[in-house]
C-alpha cells in the first residue's frame, strides 16, 4: 500500500498508531472529560476538526514557515482553530459547551496535535495531512468514546444515557469522578504493556507502543512530545536528570528566542 | 476580602486540586516524579511560572483585551505571553539571578506550555477573578500540584523495590497510586 494513500491515514490514523491507545497522547482531556460516552465522543469530534483543519493549513504553510520559527508559528495556527471552534460550539452546541468547558481552549496544549503538526504536516502534502489529521482524529474519538462508555457502564450503569445494567446493579459511581480516569487508564495502559511485552516475545517490532507520559512528554503543547516521533531508541530506563538533559538539548529555547524577538519587533 | 483569599487558597490547592481532579499538567506529574528532591524543584519552578503567568495574563486580560473589546482572542494571546514570558524569566534568571537559575534552570522550559499555566490564567478569566485573586489562585494551584508531585515521588521512591506484576510496572502502578491519592484528596471536599 502507497505510504500517503488517503485509506493508508486513516487507518494509520485509527488502529496502527491510535494516538490514545498506541501513542499514549493527550492524556489530560483523556482522563478528564471522559465522565461519558457523549463527552468523550464531542470532545474527540471537536478536537478532530481542530486536526484536521490545522493540519491541512501547516501543510499549506509549510514552506512559508522559517523552520526557527514554527513551533509558535504552529501554535498561532492551532490556537485560532481552537478559538473558532470554541467560539462555533458556544453558539450552536451550548451543552456540550458547557460540559466540556475548560477543556476545550486546551485543545491548544493537546500533544497530539502539536505533535502531528511537527511530525506529519510539515513534511507531507495538503491531502494527506489532511487524512492524516482526519484519521488521527477518528482514533482519538473511538478511543474517547470507548473510555467514556466503559466509564459511564460502571458508574452509572448507562451508556449513551441507556440504561444497559439490570436493575439490581449498584452504580460504582467512583468510576465517574476522579479517581476512576486514574485506575481506568492504569488498567488501559497495563494491558498495553501485556500486548508489548508478548509481542517481544514472539520477536515482533514493538517499538512504536509508547508507555504513557514516562519518558518525554514533560510538557503536553511543546515539542518535548513530538520529540518522540523522531528518536525512539533513547527511551526506557533514563533517570529524571538524564531526561531533563535530553530535553535541554532540544532545540527549542531557539525557537523561543525567536518568538520572543518576533514579539518585541511588533510591539516596537 | 482576606476570607475569600483564603478560601480561594484552601478551594485551589487542595478541594480540587490541578493534578488529581482536574487532570491538567498531569505529564510532568508523571514524567518528573521519580526522586522526591527532582519533584520538589519542578514544584517551585511551577509556582513561581504559574504565580507569575497569572499576573500577566490577568492584567493583559483587564487593560488590554478588555478595553478593546478583544476578549474572544485570550487563548492565543495567553497562550502565546506565556510562552514568551517563561524564555524571558529563564533568560532574566540566568543574566542576574545565577543561584536560582541554578535551582529552576532545568525546570523552566519544560513548563513552557503546561497545560496547568494556561488552565490556570483561563480559568482566572472564567470565573471573573481581578488580578490579585488571580495571582492567589494561581499560586494555590501550584501549591496543589507541588503537594500531590511531592508526595508522588515519596511514594514511588518507596513503591521501588516492591514486588509488582510484570505489565503493571512502570506506568500503570503509578496510575493507580494517582487515583488512590485522588481518593484520599476527595476527603478534602468537606472542607469548604
Amino acid at each position: 500500500m502507497k505510504q500517503n494513500n488517503i485509506s493508508e491515514r486513516l487507518i494509520n490514523g485509527l488502529i496502527k498508531e491510535n494516538p490514545t491507545f498506541v501513542l499514549m497522547l493527550g492524556m489530560c482531556p483523556t482522563l478528564a472529560v471522559t465522565t461519558s460516552a457523549v463527552n468523550g465522543l464531542g470532545m474527540g469530534l471537536t478536537t478532530m476538526v481542530v486536526l484536521a483543519l490545522s493540519n491541512m493549513f501547516i501543510s499549506l504553510l509549510r514552506k512559508v514557515i522559517p523552520d526557527k520559527v514554527r513551533i509558535p508559528a504552529f501554535i498561532v495556527i492551532i490556537a485560532s482553530f481552537v478559538t473558532v471552534v470554541e467560539l462555533l460550539l458556544k453558539a450552536f452546541i451550548p451543552f456540550l459547551y458547557d460540559a466540556l468547558g475548560l477543556y476545550i481552549p486546551l485543545i491548544v496544549v493537546n500533544c497530539i496535535i502539536l505533535g502531528r503538526a511537527e511530525a506529519y504536516a510539515s513534511k507531507n502534502g495538503v491531502l494527506s495531512s489532511l487524512f492524516d489529521g482526519v484519521g488521527m482524529g477518528l482514533g482519538f474519538t473511538c478511543a474517547l468514546t470507548i473510555i467514556g462508555a466503559i466509564r459511564e457502564l460502571i458508574g452509572a450503569g448507562e451508556v449513551f444515557g441507556f440504561a444497559l445494567m439490570p436493575e439490581s446493579y449498584v452504580p460504582c459511581s467512583i468510576f465517574v469522578l476522579a479517581p476512576g480516569a486514574f485506575f481506568v487508564l492504569a488498567v488501559l495502559t497495563a494491558i498495553q504493556n501485556k500486548v508489548k511485552i508478548a509481542g517481544e516475545k514472539k520477536g515482533r517490532d514493538m517499538s512504536k507502543i509508547q508507555s504513557g507520559c514516562n519518558s518525554d512528554c514533560m510538557n503536553c503543547g511543546e515539542s518535548g512530545c513530538s520529540k518522540r516521533f523522531f528518536d525512539e531508541s533513547t527511551k526506557e530506563k533514563e533517570d529524571d536528570l538524564e531526561i531533563i538533559e535530553i530535553t535541554e538539548e532540544n532545540d527549542l529555547p531557539d525557537v523561543e528566542e525567536a518568538a520572543v524577538r518576533k514579539e518585541e519587533e511588533i510591539n516596537d | 476580602m482576606i476570607k475569600d483569599l483564603l478560601i480561594i487558597l484552601i478551594s485551589s490547592s487542595l478541594v480540587s486540586n490541578v493534578v488529581l481532579s482536574q487532570f491538567l499538567g498531569l505529564c510532568p506529574f508523571l514524567g518528573v516524579s521519580r526522586k522526591t528532591s527532582t519533584a520538589a524543584g519542578m514544584g517551585t519552578a511551577v509556582i513561581f511560572v504559574i504565580t507569575l503567568a497569572s499576573a500577566v495574563a490577568g492584567a493583559i486580560y483587564k487593560y488590554i483585551l478588555t478595553p478593546f473589546d478583544l476578549t474572544y482572542l485570550q487563548t492565543i494571546v495567553f497562550i502565546l505571553v506565556i510562552a514568551a514570558l517563561v524564555q524571558f524569566v529563564e533568560m532574566f534568571l540566568k543574566k542576574f539571578m545565577k543561584p536560582l537559575y541554578q535551582a529552576l534552570g532545568v525546570y523552566l522550559p519544560l513548563i513552557t506550555t503546561n497545560c496547568a499555566v494556561l488552565g490556570v490564567a483561563l480559568t482566572n478569566v472564567q470565573k471573573n477573578y481581578g488580578i490579585l485573586t488571580g495571582i492567589v489562585n494561581g499560586f494555590a494551584t501550584a501549591l496543589g500540584f507541588t503537594i500531590s508531585i511531592v508526595i508522588l515521588a515519596g511514594i514511588r521512591e518507596k513503591m521501588e523495590f516492591n514486588d509488582i506484576p510484570e505489565s503493571f510496572k512502570g506506568m500503570p502502578i503509578v496510575l493507580i497510586t494517582a487515583g488512590l491519592m485522588a481518593i484520599a484528596f476527595c476527603g478534602f471536599s468537606g472542607l469548604l
